[in-house]
Order: C-alpha cells, then structure tokens, then sequence
C-alpha cells in the first residue's frame, strides 16, 4: 500500500524529469528531431570572418535560414571558408547570390547574410556563394579614416571593405 | 581429532590492537560445542571486540580463530557471508532494522537466504516470534517497541535461519529485572532445545552465571581466569574475586592513574 | 640559547608532523572512499528485483522529497534572472535577449550547480545521517553478521539512486527557472513572446549546452552522493560523529561540485 505510493510518485517523478529534459531539446534549445536531414551545405570564402563563430545565424533579409556550421582555412587560397547548413526549405538562392559578414547592432554578434542575385539557377548541396563581402574590422577602418584614405580605397578597392 | 570437534570456536595466540592501545595479548579461548559458554569483564576490556573478531568483522593482528574448524578470516567474501549465515548475533542494541515491521526483520534473514515460499516465510516467522512471546507485536514497527521487547525480537532474527551458533552481545544491559528474567530464560531455553552454541560477552555477573556453563574472565588484554561459575566462586585470585564480589577497589583501581592527591592540592597549580 | 633553538626546532617539526598526519589521513579517506564504491558497484548483487524495489524506493526519497525545493527555487531563480537580465539589457536595446540570457545561465551553469547544491544540503545530508545512524545502531553490522553485504544492499541503490535523480532534477530546476525566467520577461515586463523565445532557440545548442549540463550534472551526482554515502558510512558510530559526518557531507559535497564546475566548464566550453 504505502510502497504503491512510492512507486507511483517515482514513477511520476521519471516522467518530469524526462519531461523537462524534452522541453529544454526542443522549446530551448530548438532541436528538431530532423534538421539534418532537412538542411543543405553551402560555403562560401571571405578574406576575413572578423570575429564570426561556429552556430553564427545565415540570414536573408533579416529571416534566418540556417547555420554556420565551421570556420575553417582554406591551405591554398589562404582565405577563410565558412560551411553553413540552409533550411531545406529556401531552396530557390540564385547562384549569384553574395554573403556577407554583418554584425547585429553596432557591437553585437557576427553573422552571414545573404543578398540574392539575379539567375534563374539556384544554389545546390555543396556548391559554394563566390561573391562575398569580409567582415568590417572597425580598428581597421578608423585607422584608414584617420589616415584620411577612406574614401580613395574604397573606391580602388570596390566591394572589398 | 575428537577434542577439536568438541570445541565449536577455537581461539589461539589472538592478538589485537586499535593504534596504540593493546585490547587483546595473546589469549586462548575454546568454546565447547552445545554449551553456554560466557565472557566476562570490566567494561571497555574489548568483549564486543572478541566478538567482531569471532564474526570475522575485524582481523587479529596475529594468532588464529577456527569457527567450526574453519578460519573466517582467510575467507573471501562470498564465502564469509555464507558462513555467517549459520552464525546468529545478538547485539547490544538489537539492531532492528528501522525501516522494517517485526514481522519483516524476523522474515528478512529467510528472504535473503533460502527461496521458501511466503505462507513458509509466514509461518517460520510466527513460530520464532512466538518462541520470544511477541507474536501478537508482528505488525508493530520497532521504534514503538520497549528495549527488552526489541531484543526479543532481535533474537527472534537470530535464530530465523536455525543456526548452530548465537553470540550475544551485553543482552542484559539496561533491562528492568522482569525483562532480563525474560531474557536469561530464553536464551538457556534456546541453547537447550536448539541444541546450540552460545557465546555471552556480559558483565552483569549473577544473570550470566546462572546460565553458563563455563565462564572466560578477560581483563588488561588477557584471560584472567576461566572455569565453572563454582570454580571462579571459589578463586582466591584478587582480581577474580574483586570482580566476582562486585568491589570497588582492588587491583582494578577505582582512581584512575592520577598525582598524588595531597601534592597537587597543596601545589595549587604552581610549578 | 640552544635549549631555545631545540625546542623551536621541535615545534616546527611538530607541525611538519602534523601536516605529514593529516595528508596520510586524507589519502586514507579517499583510499577508504573508492573501496566502498568500488565493492558497492561491482560486489556480489542483490536479486534483480530486490534491487530495483530498493532503488525505488531510495530515488523517492532521494528524489522525490527534493522536488519541492528544486521547484521552487528554480521558479525564483529562473524569474531574477529575468528581472536583472532585464534590467542590464535593455540599456543595451537588447532586452529581447532576456530569454537567451535566461536560458543558458541555467542550462549551462545554474541548473546542475545549485541543484547539486541543494541536493547536498537536502537528500546528501540526510543520507549521511541515515547511514551513521544505520552504523551507531549496529543495523549495518547487523546485516553483516546476517550475510548481507551492506555495502550492496544499504549503500549501492542510495548510491544509484543519487546519481539517477541528479540529471532529472537538474532538468528540471532549469526548466521551471526558464519558465519563471518566461513569466517575468514576457508577460510582466512586456517583452514579445516570439522573440522572447527565438533568440532563446537560437542561442541554446543542444549537444554543447543541453547535453554538457546534463553532463555536468550527472557528474555531481556521482561525486555528492558517493561523498554523502561515505561520510555516512566511515562516521563515527556516535551522535556527535554523526553530526561532523553530516557537515562534512554539506561541506564537501559543496566544494566538490563547485570545484569539479570551474574544471568540467574549461573542459566544455573553454575553446569555443
């Protein structure tokens, strides 16, 4: 009788703490039992990532659709490879789409855009965005403002800021 | 061959010491088989040790202990907790597990060593509780018990498995004279119809004698004296009759090692 | 002069001795300590069923009887957390990132640090003083002289049920203090439950927040329960040995897990 209690309320018990532990995978942390499989790998190279992590956000137009899932170096090129996982479901990023390190807010976290292209072609599995934009290293740009060559390198320079 | 058959427990050269402190030098004691064999002494000269010893709890420092012709110590430990199995201790405090009724302490050395069946396990139970007279008190849990009723039971526990072999543990301390009648009768009622060993560690002198058979009288580490109850009556040994007589002062001091009385009053704490 | 020197020299040498004493002792503690658990959780076993009637019983009064105080503090944790997140956040214009704040201040650190630290003063103690009590009344001895390894049938389901109960309450103090943490944030100080949430999704990894602080908590488990059942089971068989065992326990157990964090944590999270 009275074991029956307390059997029953560590049953109880067992099934809250499974419970708990549900809610913090899926509600917390936002782990869906397939993202794998519902996601496409796509990389991009920029000259500098500035401060961009592993699990950065990849955005367009403010949305995000995926992941950064490494940072890695690329031996040859000398240039910074991102590998981001896209939401299975934005399947239609025209090949000439262009990434872009941005930073939320002034100070706040770094994390890829992407500003979409023109072409009818979309984007496959492994393929990689070739048009991209480096991160901004604002010691770097107050050094060029300083020197008062703002101005003439961007315009050398282009898109490379 | 036949002597040593007819000792259950040999005890040979045992020494034992906690850190600095000798508590056993050397002591030889035989327990023959089927008697009341008691150990008697001052307290604090180690019975309850003598015991854990026996039970192979504690190990001698050196020297042999033979339960049965068989020497515990040197077991391992699966052995050692079967051997023990036909080994009942009585101890000082009962021991009642807590959490348990009457009825499950009794029941639990049966659950845990044989496969009977429960209306088995029921009735063994009640025929070991109704050995001590509390047969009508299965139900109760132990706290609601009075100490000599708890030691009752305990010894129900004891002897759940029928072993061969009891030690009890101090069994009379703290009991009013009805409990302890209770008891010293029980446990000569036991040791006869059971056909048992017994084993007392006891200092209340005028329960024990009256049902040993044999008295073992162990002080400083040592056996003093050992014979009949008669026998030690008629010791001229100081110490055997200080204790025997119950007197205050003798070789046993009554001062604990101290300055001489006189100096440090008038010394006053001075250098 | 020398008579001076000599007995400075002694001295020093008595504290030597002293420090060489109390080292050996600790040595011989934690010798003692992984004896126990290691005859405890690898001994000869108790029947199956026995066993798991034993555990149930132990994770109710281990675990069960604690849920009241994990709920409740984690609700009010999980609702500062949000107030003074709030509070520094939104100077920032971020106060959106309450939830995120919330979430992994307790995934990551709170939930397994204090749970494990109100498992020591709430189940570890009483266990302790169990056990010691077990131990003074003879009942362990008891069981010996029966046959019963104690060590598999009083100390291995405590030991088990400790470890078991620790990650569940874990989860769940986290869990009730990132809905406390939500109650505050969205429905008192008016942040937007959407993004309340999102950011909170976005910042929480599963496998390096969720699955590291349950790791985190199932080792202080492990080392709070085994420190409660030692205490309990090396006390010294009196009721003021009992009462030291019992601090020690709180005390250890404390230390234990607040020492093993800053080290499982470099582990974790140090290189990002």
């Amino acid at each position: 009788m009275r074991m029956r209690t307390v059997e029953i309320s560590v049953g109880a018990f067992l099934l809250a703490g499974i419970f708990a532990l549900v809610l913090l995978a899926l509600r917390v942390s936002g782990l869906s039992i397939s993202t794998e499989a519902h996601s496409y790998r796509l990389y991009a190279e920029f000259d500098n990532i500035g401060s961009l992590t592993k699990r950065a956000k990849v955005a367009m137009g403010g949305v995000t659709i995926g992941r950064v899932v490494a940072v890695e170096l690329n031996k040859k090129t000398y240039m910074a490879r991102v590998v981001m996982d896209i939401d299975a479901n934005v399947d239609n990023i025209p090949v000439d789409s262009s990434a872009a390190i941005l930073t939320a807010g002034l100070l706040g976290e770094k994390f890829v855009g992407i500003s979409i292209g023109g072409a009818n072609e979309y984007l496959q599995d492994d393929e990689t965005v070739d048009d991209t934009q480096s991160a901004i290293v604002l010691e770097e740009m107050i050094g060029k403002f300083l020197l008062g060559a703002v101005n003439k390198d961007d315009a050398a320079k282009g898109e490379n800021f | 061959m036949n002597q040593k058959n007819d000792n259950f427990i040999e005890i040979k050269g045992v020494s034992f010491r906690r850190g600095e402190r000798i508590i056993f030098d050397n002591i030889d004691i035989t327990i023959p088989r089927g008697r009341v064999t008691a150990i008697m002494g001052p307290s604090g000269t180690g019975k309850t040790t003598l015991l854990r010893l026996i039970g192979a709890q504690l190990k001698p420092d050196s020297g042999h202990i033979l339960v049965d012709g068989q020497q515990l110590s040197s077991m391992g430990r699966e052995e050692l907790f079967h051997m023990r199995s036909k080994m009942g201790m009585l101890f000082q405090s009962g021991a009642l597990f807590t959490d348990l009724t009457v009825f499950e302490n009794v029941a639990f050395p049966l659950r845990v060593h044989s496969r009977l069946a429960e209306n088995q396990v029921r009735d063994i139970v009640l025929m070991k509780l109704q050995a001590v007279g509390l047969r009508g008190a299965s139900q109760l849990m132990p706290a609601e018990l009075s100490g000599g009723m708890a030691r009752r039971v305990a010894l129900a526990r004891a002897i759940a498995l029928d072993p061969n072999f009891i030690m009890y543990d101090e069994p009379f301390v703290g009991q009013d004279p009805v409990a302890m009648g209770v008891l010293v009768n029980l446990i000569r009622k036991l040791n006869n119809s059971l056909n048992l060993t017994s084993v007392i560690v006891s200092h209340d002198l005028v329960e024990t004698a009256s049902i040993a058979d044999y008295l073992y009288l162990i002080a400083d580490g040592s056996v003093v004296a050992s014979g009949s109850p008669d026998d030690l009556h008629r010791s001229d040994d100081l110490r055997v009759r200080q204790f025997m007589n119950g007197e205050p002062d003798g070789p046993v001091p009554f001062h604990y090692p101290a300055m001489d009385y006189r100096e440090e009053l008038l010394g006053g704490g001075h250098e | 002069m020398k008579n001076y020197w000599g007995a400075a020299m002694n001295r020093i040498f008595e504290q030597l001795a002293g420090l060489g004493r109390s080292g050996l002792e600790i040595i011989q503690a934690m010798g003692r300590a992984t004896i126990m658990l290691y005859r405890a959780v690898f001994g000869r076993s108790v029947s199956h069923a026995s066993f798991l009637s034993l555990l149930t019983r132990q994770i109710y009064s281990v675990g069960v009887l604690s849920l009241i105080i994990i709920t409740v503090s984690g609700l009010f944790i999980g609702m500062v957390l949000g107030l003074q997140g709030y509070n520094i956040l939104v100077r920032y214009g971020s106060e959106q990132s309450v939830g995120q704040l919330v979430a992994l201040s307790l995934v990551r650190e709170l939930g397994p640090v204090v749970t494990a630290l109100l498992f020591a003063g709430r189940a570890g103690s009483a266990l302790t003083a169990e056990i010691g009590l077990m131990k003074a009344t003879e009942q362990l001895s008891s069981l010996e002289m029966i046959g019963v390894d104690p060590l598999k049938r009083i100390i291995a389901p405590r030991f088990w049920a400790g470890v078991i109960s620790m990650p569940l309450l874990a989860c769940i103090f986290s869990m009730v203090g990132i809905f406390g943490g939500a109650m505050v944030g969205i429905d008192w100080l008016g942040i937007y439950q959407g993004s309340f949430w999102g950011n909170m999704e976005q910042a929480v990894d599963f496998r390096s927040d969720v699955v590291d602080g349950l790791i985190k908590s199932v080792v202080f488990g492990f080392v709070a329960t085994w420190i409660a059942v030692f205490q309990g089971y090396d006390a010294t068989p009196t009721s003021e040995g009992i009462s030291r065992a019992t601090t020690r326990t709180v005390v250890y157990a404390s230390l234990a897990v607040l020492g093993l964090d800053f080290i499982l944590t470099a582990v974790m999270f140090g290189e990002l």
